[in-house]
Order: structure tokens, then C-alpha cells, then sequence
């Protein structure tokens, strides 16, 4: 028993081959579309490489770049055979392609379905790198000096303001740090040299955080310096003040942004896979309806069209055959080989 | 062969056949029409009145653009004066997707004589409105440079009262201004209104967040007229990030503040640009973007405007006779210009007076006339 046969008159056949050709039309947008997500966020990626410590891993995008391009030519291909179906002359010289073409597109279908999950799944090793990258970028903020680290504090800065986040995890991240150049600091007072003396790595640490990081929205001119002190401050009790300081980290901003967009592109590469499933079944279709004429020479004759020639099970228990007769036949050619060796020598 | 027909009829519009206006009954711009070209103008037409209301939708959304970005900046502007430059734009650009639209329907007709002719009576002030809406684009375009003034003066008006009002988070009406200009600095890149100077003229720190009873704040609320609270800082919006150095806010202008800082020599620090002068080149830069797009369109529409009339003479030559291949001849205006101004000048008279007779008798003087007349 075939698998889903149905049965085809000239008329449906002809319906079938224009639905088909438009649908592959479809299917090289949509190939394209894939392609330009793919290029987004490489570029996405790229545009922040500095806060990832460089260490981004490229894999998916250029994954999906590759599968768009294929997925252009592949539909392109089929929309060929597809426009040729109609003219059985045509049709006749693409007859031996068909069957390696149809295999051909269904291992691009699972490619295509396991792009899709690894854009859902890209979030976590990003997490890390994300945490890593941050974390190291905030030590050479100070550093505008630095030849290779001069930008960072104009990159954090931009990041802060553009994502409205502040330091890894929060804003107390930045309490840890030295985020104030010796360049800048007067050794020659006492509060300077009182606070590099009581930490053991003699680092200016102190309780504020860079102007990026005040929040517009605040009713109140930024407070940036002395935050955990309220006595420092007229009306200030840094405990109820949630409006001062952005209070997201930039961990948890960059990762929810990043996340949306591989969200997006896995939910639309899955709808790619699935129009391609659609146009490979199509396409099984118009190849078994046009090889199975009742009359080989009247084009107007009925034949029937089928997914699969036998049940699922028998098709499989087929294959597996098949492989075992080739690995057998392998086996054999090289036995009967060395046996005419073993023959002459003697 | 589209391409060809266009290309035929305008080389012919360019090099044939002018006859210049010699003040006599000479038509303007005469050119002759055989049927093959009546047939391929007609072609070409058709395909410029599609690309020409293509271009007319791309002007409506090039006005929306613009007034979008006006209206998101209305925070900061006085005066809504320069609205009218995407206003002209928007409707032009409806306007001559009608325009067009007609056009190419015309054009199907003027294939067949006998449909053609029910068009006849409406071109003349069809031709009007449209080199009314056409030309218009040229006033929005002169509008947008002529304006230039008084958006700059609105934008001065508008930040000087946005910087004044910044302390005022607790006032209705007034509490967005600190978000509005503390978002604008960032964005933009700027300071102040002319310049970073403008901050230590207005207090921006609300009375709310100052500590009446120390010394400090009392001796600089005493040392103007106002009762203000002055002080040599900037808020924090104005800092560039591009700085090596972390941002100083506050006493700018006294370099024993801070370790090895000297404020005549410091440019990296705050944003040296004025909010205003920032705004404006944007504007200005978003208008002269714009500005080539709509000369474009101009000349597309114009093109347009001249084969329909090329091809309504032409055609209406034809009227009445039985044979309809014969050579035609089109022209822009049938007599000199001179003349058909004069003509228009007497139709509008004609017209005026008409109304004027109309609505003066009444029905004493009629009949008092009557009875002249018969006596």
C-alpha cells in the first residue's frame, strides 16, 4: 500500500505544477530572508565583540548564512524542474535527477529544522561569555591609556546609556573596582592615599558610579558619588531611592536583547522548514504523477501520485536491506580479490 | 519596445520641430504626430503615469517622515511654523497619485477616438489643478530653506524653557522637561542651549533637594538677585562618553578642584556643541535629503503633464474625421503665450462680469427697462 496516493488528471496535474512553482517562488524569499537574519546578527554579534572579550562564537550565524544560500539554490533548482513538468519533453531529461534531488532535500529540511533549534539553544554559552566579557571590560574602564583597551570606557558608557543597565549584575559592581585612572587621582592628599591604604590591593575603591549609569527619568539631579552614605546628601536614603541609578545589570540587558532576536530567527527558520517540507512533498508528488501514465504517450491520460511507494515500515526495512547488501557486496568483492591474489602468487 | 517608445517620443520633444514664439498665432512647441507615434506616446505615457504616481507615494511618505520627526521633538519647539513644509508635501503627494491616476486612464481611452472624447471638457481645468499641485512642490521646497529662521528661533525659544523648567519635576505640566532635555543631550550630543554656559545661568536644582540650613547653600542663594541657587556644574547628560577621563559635572570653572584639570584646555570632557545648532543641522540635513527627491518628482510630474496635453491635442485633431491614421499635429498652447494670457484674461472678465450682471437686477429696474423699451 502506497503512502497518501492520490490520483491525478491532466487538469490537477497542471494545477499542481503552477501551485508548486509559485510556492518555490516563495521558498527563495523566504531562502533569502534567512540569509539577511543570519547577516544581522553576525553584525549584532561583531558590533559588541569588545564586551564579549572577543570570544564569540560565530557558529550559528554563519550557519544560517550557509543554509540561506543553499536554501536560494535548492528552490531556485526546484522551481526549474517545476516550470519544466508541464512539457514532458522537458520533463523527460530531468527524469534521473529527480529521486537524488528529492533525497538531497530532505537532508537539508533536518538541517534546516536543527538550525532552528540551536537558535533557541545559542542563548546559554552566550550567558557565559556575556558574564566573562563584562566583567573584564568594567576592570579596564579606567584605562583610556592602554593602547587596544583605550575604548572601553567610551563602549561601556555607550552600552549603559544605550541599554539602560548599569555594571555586571548591578550597580554595586562598580563599588569593587577602580574605575578612576591614577592619572587622575592626587596622591598627595589624604583621603586618596587613606582609601588605597585600606584595601590590599592598594586600588582606589569608592562607593559611586559612572555617569552612564544615572537613570533621566529620576525627578532628582543624579547622584553618583557617595550613594551608600545618606548623610552625604540632602532628602537621600539610598535604600528607598530606586529611580537615581538604572537598576538592571548589563549582564541580564544584553542576554534578554540577544535572546529576543535568536528567538525571532528560530521561530522564523522553523516556519522556512516548514514551507520546505511542504514544496518537497509537492514536488514527490508531481515526480510519481508523471512517471506513473496509464498511457506513456497521451499526456492527457489519468496516473496516480504517492508520498512514499510502500508503508513507512516496508520502506525502511527496504533501506536497511539495501545498506546491509552493499556492506555485503564490499565484503565480498574484497575476498574474491584476495583469493585471485593468493591464486596467481602460488 | 516600451523603452523605445519613450525614449522616441521625447527625443522628439527635444529636437523637432520647435517653433519659437514669434508674437503672431504661431502655436508653442508644434510637433508632429503620425499614428504609429500618437500609438507609441500613448505607450509611454501610460508607464510614466504608473512610475509617476509611485513617485507621488513616495513623496506623501517623505512628508510623513518629516512631520513625524517634528512631532517627536514638539517638547523642545515653540512654534509649529515649520509644519507646513511636510503638511505641502503630504497632500501633494495624494494629490498627484489622482493626478496620475487620470492620467493613465485617459491614456487607455485615448486608444479608441469615440471614448476619448467624453474627456474632452474636463482636461482644460484638470490641467489647471495639476500645475497647481505641481508647482506646489516647489513652494514646499523653497518653504523648507525660507523657514530655516524661524525654526531657530522656535528651537532657542523652546530650550530656553525646557533648561528653566528642568528642576521643575514636581510641577504638572512641567515634570517631563528633565527627561525630555536629559534624553535630548544624550541622543544628540549637545549641552545647553548655545553652549555648556547656559547651565550656570538658571538653577536646575530644585528647592526641594537643597538643604536650607548649610552654610554654603545660603551664601550662594544670597549672592544673586533672585534668590537662586547658581552654581559652575552641568547635569549629567552633558558628559561625553568619548572622554579618557570621568566625567566632572561640578565646579568647572575652578581648576583647583580637581587633581591636574584645566578647564581651558579640556574639550573631551562635556559636549561642546550647543542643543540648538545640533537640532537644527539635523533638521536641515533631513530637508536637504529631501530636497533632490522632490525636484525628481517635480520633473517626473512635469514630463507627465506635457505628453497628456501633447497627446490631448493630438487626439482632438482627430475629432470628427473618418480616417484615423492620419498625421496630427500636438502643441503645448494653440496660440503664442501672449496671446492665450490675453484670452484667459477676457474669459476671466467675462465671467466676473457675468456674476456681477447677474446679481444686479431687481425686479423694479427689470421692469422699468421693459417698459423703455417698449415705449
Amino acid at each position: 500500500m502506497a503512502l497518501m496516493k492520490v490520483k491525478f488528471d491532466l487538469k490537477k496535474r497542471v494545477k499542481l505544477s503552477q501551485v508548486l512553482w509559485l510556492m518555490y517562488w516563495f521558498a527563495v524569499m523566504a531562502g533569502v530572508l534567512v540569509f539577511v537574519m543570519g547577516l544581522f546578527l553576525k553584525i549584532e554579534l561583531r558590533k559588541r565583540s569588545e564586551l564579549m572579550d572577543n570570544n564569540e562564537s560565530h557558529f550559528v550565524p554563519n550557519l544560517l548564512i550557509g543554509v540561506g544560500l543553499l536554501a536560494c539554490g535548492i528552490n531556485a533548482f526546484g522551481g526549474k524542474i517545476c516550470y519544466d513538468s508541464l512539457d514532458s519533453t522537458k520533463f523527460s531529461k530531468w527524469k534521473d535527477v529527480m529521486k537524488p534531488f528529492l533525497i538531497c532535500c530532505l537532508f537539508f529540511n533536518v538541517l534546516l529544522f536543527l538550525s532552528a533549534l540551536l537558535c533557541f539553544m545559542m542563548r546559554i554559552p552566550l550567558q557565559f561569555t556575556l558574564a566573562e566579557g563584562l566583567k573584564n571590560g568594567m576592570k579596564f574602564y579606567k584605562d583610556s591609556d592602554l593602547p587596544g583597551r583605550c575604548y572601553m570606557k567610551r563602549t561601556l558608557d555607550l552600552m549603559q546609556m544605550e541599554f539602560k543597565c548599569c555594571g555586571n549584575n548591578n550597580y554595586k559592581d562598580w563599588f569593587e573596582i577602580q574605575w578612576v585612572s591614577n592619572r587622575y587621582l592626587d596622591f598627595s592628599s589624604k583621603e586618596v592615599k587613606d582609601r588605597v591604604s585600606s584595601n590590599v590591593d592598594g586600588k582606589y575603591l569608592m562607593d559611586g558610579v559612572p555617569f552612564s549609569c544615572c537613570n533621566p527619568s529620576s525627578p532628582r539631579p543624579c547622584i553618583q558619588h557617595q550613594m551608600s552614605n545618606n548623610s552625604a546628601h540632602y532628602s537621600y536614603d539610598h535604600y528607598t531611592e530606586d529611580l537615581n541609578v538604572w537598576k538592571r545589570g548589563c549582564r541580564e540587558a544584553l542576554v534578554s536583547y540577544y535572546g529576543g532576536l535568536m528567538n525571532t530567527t528560530g521561530a522564523l527558520v522553523l516556519l522556512v522548514t516548514a514551507l520546505e517540507v511542504a514544496v518537497m512533498v509537492g514536488m514527490q508528488y508531481v515526480n510519481t504523477s508523471l512517471s506513473t501514465l496509464v498511457n506513456p504517450e497521451d499526456p492527457e491520460s489519468e496516473s496516480e501520485g504517492w508520498i512514499l511507494e510502500k508503508t513507512v515500515k516496508e520502506t525502511f526495512t527496504d533501506i536497511m536491506a539495501k545498506m546491509k547488501a552493499m556492506g555485503k557486496g564490499g565484503q565480498v568483492e574484497e575476498g574474491a580479490e584476495g583469493e585471485q591474489g593468493v591464486a596467481t602468487v602460488s | 519596445m516600451l523603452c523605445q517608445n519613450i525614449h522616441c517620443g521625447l527625443f522628439e520633444f527635444c529636437c523637432f520641430n520647435w517653433i519659437i514664439i514669434s508674437g503672431g498665432t504661431m502655436a508653442v512647441l508644434k510637433i508632429k504626430f503620425s499614428f504609429q507615434r500618437r500609438v507609441h506616446l500613448a505607450q509611454g505615457l501610460w508607464l510614466l503615469s504608473w512610475v509617476a504616481m509611485f513617485s507621488g507615494g513616495v513623496t506623501f511618505c517623505m512628508g510623513l517622515f518629516l512631520k513625524m520627526e517634528l512631532l517627536r521633538r514638539a517638547e523642545v519647539m515653540h512654534t509649529t511654523d515649520i509644519h507646513v513644509v511636510p503638511n505641502l508635501l503630504m497632500v501633494v503627494g495624494l494629490a498627484s497619485v489622482g493626478i496620475n491616476l487620470f492620467a493613465g486612464r485617459v491614456c487607455q481611452d485615448s486608444m479608441d477616438s469615440t471614448r476619448f472624447t467624453q474627456w474632452k471638457n474636463v482636461m482644460i481645468p484638470y490641467f489647471g489643478v495639476s500645475l497647481f499641485f505641481t508647482s506646489m512642490l516647489i513652494v514646499a521646497m523653497a518653504l523648507s530653506y525660507a523657514l530655516q529662521p524661524n525654526l531657530e528661533e522656535s528651537l532657542k525659544v523652546g530650550l530656553k524653557n525646557g533648561i528653566r523648567f528642568y528642576k521643575d519635576t514636581d510641577t504638572p505640566g512641567r515634570c517631563f522637561q528633565k527627561e525630555t532635555i536629559d534624553r535630548l543631550q544624550v541622543e544628540f550630543r549637545c549641552c545647553g542651549n548655545t553652549n555648556f554656559k547656559d547651565w550656570f545661568e538658571v538653577q536646575w536644582i530644585s528647592n526641594r533637594y537643597l538643604d536650607f540650613t548649610s552654610k554654603e547653600v545660603n551664601d550662594r542663594v544670597r549672592s544673586n538677585v533672585d534668590g537662586r541657587y547658581l552654581m559652575d556644574g552641568v547635569p549629567f547628560s552633558c558628559c561625553n562618553p568619548a572622554s579618557p577621563r570621568p566625567c566632572i559635572q561640578e565646579h568647572l570653572t575652578d581648576n583647583s578642584a580637581h587633581f591636574n584639570y584645566d578647564y581651558h584646555s579640556e574639550e573631551l570632557n562635556l559636549h561642546n556643541r550647543g542643543c540648538r545648532e545640533a537640532l537644527v543641522n539635523y533638521f536641515m540635513g533631513l530637508m536637504n535629503t529631501i530636497g533632490p527627491c522632490v525636484l525628481s518628482v517635480f520633473f517626473v510630474q512635469m514630463s507627465v503633464l506635457a505628453s497628456l496635453r501633447y497627446l490631448q491635442t493630438a487626439m482632438a485633431a482627430l475629432e470628427g474625421q473618418e480616417n484615423v491614421e492620419v498625421e496630427t499635429e500636438g502643441y503645448i498652447l494653440e496660440k503664442g503665450v501672449k496671446e492665450t494670457l490675453n484670452e484667459a484674461k477676457e474669459t476671466l472678465k467675462k465671467l466676473l462680469q457675468l456674476g456681477q450682471v447677474d446679481a444686479e437686477p431687481a425686479p423694479g429696474d427689470a421692469e422699468a427697462a421693459e417698459g423703455k423699451a417698449a415705449s
